[in-house]
């Protein structure tokens, strides 16, 4: 009897993570489609400059290619995250999303480091239709990406304390897609505000 | 110093018109009232507990309904507002309202019966309906639909906050087309309050649409396939699914105007590269799809009544859900027909026509179905059934004309009349809200355990077909003279005035008819015993939720059958009963406040946002943050009933149900007006004679 | 409870919906006696189109829906529970052909209905000159802060909340917006309606056939004197329209920089106001007013804006 309704709790979890990954893909989905109204948007108003500089003079590759590869390796580290979670290896959990955390807030520290250069130098958001494009779509990524850090390191410290835990494993899992996610949405910016920048 | 801790806000925002003050006092003296009566009966407790922080999402379908009868009440003064102005304002005179205020009211009216009106009656019944129809014992994360029952009161407040505070609403029409909501055009806080409003309430939205998607899919009772689902299921579903693929547009749009307004961007300004139009076509993806959003569920519910109203299943039942999948999809691509006359060229207006023209196919698969259902059927004549015949005259000349709207060149000349007006009004009207009085007739036994007043129920229902006939057949004839919306004014030489005059006197026939409505209510409650549901099945009804007692019990099912056919509780009632099993233990969510806190401090970031408050934006932001990581890594989530709890429970409540069910229940015994009046009138006599007698001590 | 009396209340029901629906009819009717119905009262080539096309469109739809909701209400009076003469029968079973055929119906309806409208679109497209023997006549409209501005380019004069058209002569009228949001520029009478916008210059082609004053208005809302922003259309002879054209060169009030300023700021309700010349290129000025200066010119000057 004991052993039937053990059994019936762990479907019951069992059922519980099924749905919430499920929900999370769906909410991820919403996202993208939010992200998809500012590309369309960056895409409509690019051309609208009113004098400021074309992007390509703005920009610098090298500086948004950093960028990328850290994300494309922060992305990597947090699989790697997840292959110890797996295994239940709390310090290695520990030590690979935390080189994630640490990564992120590289880009991020890069990025604003960006738009503070931009700033500087008077191109900001209320210049024109294209930089408030600009700025909108690319900041929103970074707050994404900022939200992803407090979530990550809430997480981290729970781990700490508490343990791998189910629960705190799952939501590493959510934790992850996310991260993915940001990823891949990166690699649209990348490709559509920098790199065709320069084609 | 003051400007950091006020910011904009300032001795000005307070109440100083007759409008605003009146609005201010009404509120506060119904929050007195309310808080007044709670305190006296000491219920404080006893609300916070079982209704405020409840997860049960058949108590917050309850609670959606009471807000969004509330705001049903305050969008109907608004309509009536805004047609005394019409039916007064012509040549000399100028009516009583500016035309500042008057644009205000509209706007609200509109904002108010879409989204805390319509969406909140919308999201009351798949909340109520959806979990017992699929034989689930509760919402995939009870958390999220909490959250977005209370971010939804979050954005009713805001919506309704102007009162107090600013003495202005958005004056811009209900979607706030851009560059009239720029700060150029509209530098109050009017479009403030309306981003907010609409931006808080729709992320609930959102929510809500995600965490219904993951019921249904992932939810169901054992054995029932998507094929055998109920209509009404399939219905919210797709809406739920278009929900999530149009707020996220919302979601955007607004932002990029708040950023505009705030942060001094150039999305949609007149200057330095905005692009209105885009503007225009961002909103229109989201609002035209939102109007299918109210719809499905709205078909759903007529399907439903169709069937158990005239004792058979429902006919073409693929056809039917094929037609609201084609719906949902279609509705997706046809926003540009809103504007037809920003002028994109003849190729482009004629594909969305077509597109528009297309969605009149799924749409009259489904009135075939419902005829087929009624063939050879034993069709009962239930208040649910009439709002059901009221519907179908109403929405479909309001589809007749939407589909003559399809047509360019006909649009060049119908569009921003009263034609367009009078067209929507009969849609959402007559298809939504006709859908939700409907819904409610049917399902109020499963609610509150006694049936609804037949007879006044039949009064309120002929008060909203003459009025609504009263109203809208001026309005068509309005447009075809040449009414643009939203005039303040118009000169007399048009001779407009004497179908305002009649617009109105429909509008106060269908006052009448909610007034009518409020007393069935009523009357129902006087009469409950008598009408008392003991059954759980008052309607010999074909869907799981006739299955379980009337109010049904927090997890809705004790034992969840295995289904083997659509209509399954008729089924099972064909073969002798529910199959009998044992019972199981049960996993109940505990109860949340996570939700209140989160949905005040979002209240409080985008009260901040409104007044420029940046301390309190913070405050809100970092709220919101704390209590989400304080629910999420909470894992005592859920509790426990034991199978002997259970079948506690069940033997108490199978004693009411295995009472004898009524015999042959006759519409005459209901309490008719008359008799309603007399008893109200004896009831205030004895209050005054309670009163001099103890003057007479 | 008689099932009779049950029918009885039904029938009273649907008698008095009847009556209540015809009474509303005639009153209609009746108060719209001698009122300009401008949909229906079409002065215009285009506007005669477009409610041909509305009437045929609208004909063909009650087509369908007429024989619809005439089966969906007898079904449901045929049969209602207490017709004992109907035959009730919960198995019933139904053919494929008809699953078929509910979908085809509609469907062929709409297919024909896109075949009138996809040419008519195309026909009636506002941007579409029309063609006649005589030489168009050019208007170039400004929507201003509650009243209208008419250009008459190449008479070389300007008019404020008035429109003068000769008969029987097509016109191209431009639109555009100068600090104002979206107006949308209808004259129900003559034409379809058309959205004048900062930035932007919209063409709408019409032709008058039948002198007379006919209403014209922003059917788009624009702000608090939205409901005062009319201006009338005045379709006169050609010698009319020569003779008026004198008529306001010799006002003498010329549409300078200075006098559009002040009619930009806002004002509600406005009289109307006649000018003898207005500036060259003025509409084009207001267009160019909400363009990019750099896109247009190519990629010129970075360095000025770096400073």
């Amino acid at each position: 009897m004991a052993t039937e309704q053990g059994h019936v709790a762990e479907s019951h979890e069992a059922q519980a993570n099924d749905r919430i990954g499920f929900g999370f893909w769906v909410y991820l989905m919403t996202d993208l489609l939010m992200f998809a109204v500012l590309f369309a948007t960056f895409a409509v108003l690019r051309s609208n400059t009113f004098g400021t500089p074309e992007y390509h003079e703005l920009f610098s590759l090298p500086l948004a290619l950093a960028e990328t590869l850290i994300l494309l390796t922060s992305s990597f580290t947090a699989g790697l995250g997840m292959l110890a979670a797996g295994r239940g290896d709390k310090v290695q959990v520990l030590t690979w999303f935390g080189i994630t955390f640490l990564l992120g807030l590289t880009f991020l520290g890069l990025e604003l480091k960006e738009f503070s250069e931009f700033i500087h130098e008077g191109y900001t958001w209320r210049s024109n239709a294209s930089l408030s494009a600009f700025f909108t779509l690319v900041g929103t990524h970074g707050l994404h990406i900022t939200s992803g850090l407090l979530w990550m390191g809430t997480a981290l410290v729970f781990i700490w304390k508490r343990g791998l835990n189910a629960p705190l494993v799952r939501k590493l899992t959510l934790l992850s897609l996310f991260w993915h996610f940001l990823d891949v949405v990166w690699v649209f910016i990348f490709t559509i505000v920098y790199l065709m920048a320069f084609a | 110093m003051k400007e950091f801790l006020l910011g904009k806000l300032d001795a000005h925002a307070l109440p100083h018109e007759w409008f605003t003050i009146g609005g201010t006092a009404a509120f506060i003296l119904g929050a007195a009232l309310i808080i007044g009566l709670i305190t006296w009966k000491k219920r404080w407790t006893w609300l916070w507990k079982e209704w405020l922080t409840s997860v049960d999402p058949k108590k917050i379908g309850i609670m959606y309904f009471i807000v969004a009868g509330f705001m049903l009440l305050r969008g109907g003064l608004d309509a009536i507002m805004i047609w005394l102005q019409q039916a007064l304002s012509s040549g000399d005179s100028y009516g009583y309202l500016s035309a500042d205020h008057f644009q205000q009211i509209f706007t609200a009216h509109g904002n108010i019966m879409v989204f805390f009106v319509a969406m909140a009656f919308i999201f009351g019944l798949i909340n109520y309906i959806v979990p017992l129809q699929i034989g689930a014992r509760d919402l995939a994360s009870p958390f999220l639909n909490t959250l977005g029952f209370w971010l939804y009161v979050a954005g009713v407040v805001m919506v309704n906050m102007f009162f107090a505070l600013g003495g202005e609403y958005a004056a811009t029409g209900w979607l706030a087309i851009a560059p009239l909501s720029g700060t150029q055009f509209s530098p109050g806080v009017g479009v403030d309050y309306w981003i907010w409003s609409l931006q808080v309430s729709g992320i609930g939205t959102t929510l809500g649409a995600i965490n219904f998607i993951m019921t249904i899919l992932k939810m169901r009772a054992p054995g029932m396939t998507l094929w055998k689902m109920p209509l009404f299921t399939w219905g919210s579903l797709c809406s739920m699914i278009m929900a999530v693929t149009v707020f996220p547009l919302l979601t955007a749009t607004l932002f990029l105007l708040f950023f505009d307004r705030y942060l001094g961007m150039h999305f949609f300004t007149t200057d330095l590269g905005g692009n209105a139009m885009m503007y225009t076509n961002l909103i229109w993806m989201w609002g035209h799809p939102e109007v299918y959003i109210l719809m499905l569920p709205a078909f759903g519910v007529f399907s439903e009544i169709v069937s158990t109203f005239s004792r058979k299943r429902m006919a073409y039942y693929k056809s039917n859900i094929l037609g609201m999948l084609g719906v949902s999809a279609f509705a997706l691509s046809v926003w540009l027909h809103h504007f037809f006359t920003m002028g994109a060229g003849a190729n482009v207006n004629a594909f969305f026509g077509v597109m528009t023209m297309i969605i009149a196919i799924p749409t009259s698969v489904l009135v075939f179905t419902w005829i087929a259902t009624m063939y050879k059927g034993r069709i009962r004549f239930g208040v649910p059934m009439l709002w059901f015949l009221g519907f179908i005259g109403v929405f479909s000349v309001g589809g007749l004309a939407g589909v003559l709207l399809a047509v360019p060149p006909a649009d060049f000349q119908l569009h921003n009349s009263l034609f367009l007006v009078a067209h929507f009004h009969t849609m959402v009207i007559g298809g939504v809200l006709f859908g939700i009085f409907a819904g409610i007739n049917y399902w109020f036994p499963k609610i509150a355990g006694f049936r609804l007043n037949e007879r006044i129920g039949r009064y309120a229902f002929w008060c909203w077909i003459v009025g609504f006939m009263m109203s809208f057949i001026p309005m068509y004839t309005l447009g075809i003279m040449g009414a643009t919306r939203r005039l303040d004014h118009y000169d007399a030489s048009t001779g407009w005035q004497p179908f305002y005059v009649l617009m109105l006197i429909g509008g106060i026939i269908i006052m009448i008819g909610v007034a009518l409505q409020l007393v069935q209510i009523i009357a129902s409650i006087m009469q409950k015993q008598r009408l008392r549901d003991t059954t759980g099945d008052p309607w010999d009804g074909r869907t799981l939720e006739w299955a379980t007692s009337s109010p049904p019990p927090p997890y809705n099912l004790a034992v969840i059958p295995e289904i083997t056919s659509r209509d399954a509780f008729f089924e099972f009632k064909q073969r002798g009963g529910l199959p009998r099993a044992k019972y199981e233990a049960i996993h109940m969510p505990k109860n949340t406040a996570a939700g209140i806190y989160i949905s005040a401090f979002a209240f409080l970031a985008s009260f901040a946002f409104v007044w420029h408050i940046t301390w309190l934006i913070v405050v809100g932001i970092v709220g919101i943050i704390v209590c989400f990581i304080a629910r999420t890594f909470n894992d005592d989530l859920e509790y426990t009933l034991s199978a002997a709890e259970v079948e506690k429970i069940e033997k108490n409540r199978l004693k009411d149900v295995r009472s004898e069910p009524r015999q042959g229940r006759d519409d005459d015994e209901d309490m008719g007006l008359w008799e309603f009046i007399k008893i109200v009138v004896t009831w205030a006599l004895g209050l005054i004679g309670i009163r001099r007698r103890s003057h007479g001590n | 409870m008689s099932k009779k009396r049950e029918t009885h209340t039904h029938v009273k029901m649907i008698g008095s919906i009847v009556l209540v629906l015809a009474g509303l009819a005639l009153l209609v009717a009746f108060l719209l006696q001698g009122k300009n119905v401008a949909l229906f009262h079409p002065r215009g080539m285009i506007a005669h189109e477009q409610l041909r096309l509305m009437l045929v469109t609208g004909g063909l739809l009650l087509v369908v829906a007429v024989p619809t909701l005439v089966l969906l209400f007898s079904t449901a009076w045929k049969y209602r529970e207490s017709n004992h003469r109907s035959m009730h029968d919960p198995h019933v079973r139904y053919s494929k052909l008809l699953a078929v055929g509910m979908w085809l119906i509609p469907s062929t309806f709409m297919a024909l209905l896109a075949f009138i409208m996809w040419p008519a679109t195309h026909k009636l497209e506002p941007q579409k000159p029309i063609a006649a023997d005589v030489k168009p006549l050019t208007v170039q409209v400004v929507s201003l802060p509650w009243k209208w501005l008419f250009i008459y380019p190449d008479q070389n004069i300007a008019t404020i909340n008035h429109l003068q058209l000769p008969v029987d002569t097509p016109v191209r009228l431009q639109l555009t917006a100068d600090e104002m949001p979206m107006s949308s520029f209808w004259v129900p009478n003559l034409a379809g309606m058309l959205y004048a916008m900062t930035g932007h210059s919209n063409t709408l082609h019409l032709i008058a056939n039948t002198p007379g004053d006919y209403p014209g208005s922003s059917a788009e809302i624009n702000g608090a004197g939205f409901a005062g922003m009319k201006f009338t259309a005045r379709v006169g002879s050609s010698e009319d329209f020569s003779r008026w054209i004198d008529t306001v060169r010799a006002s003498g009030r010329p549409l300078d920089a200075a006098e559009y300023e002040k009619l930009l700021k806002p004002s509600e309700n406005h009289p109307g106001a006649l000018y003898s010349a207005a500036e060259t290129g003025m509409y084009d000025k207001v267009l160019m007013k909400y363009m990019d200066p750099s896109g247009s010119e190519g990629h010129m000057h970075h360095g000025a804006h770096h400073e």
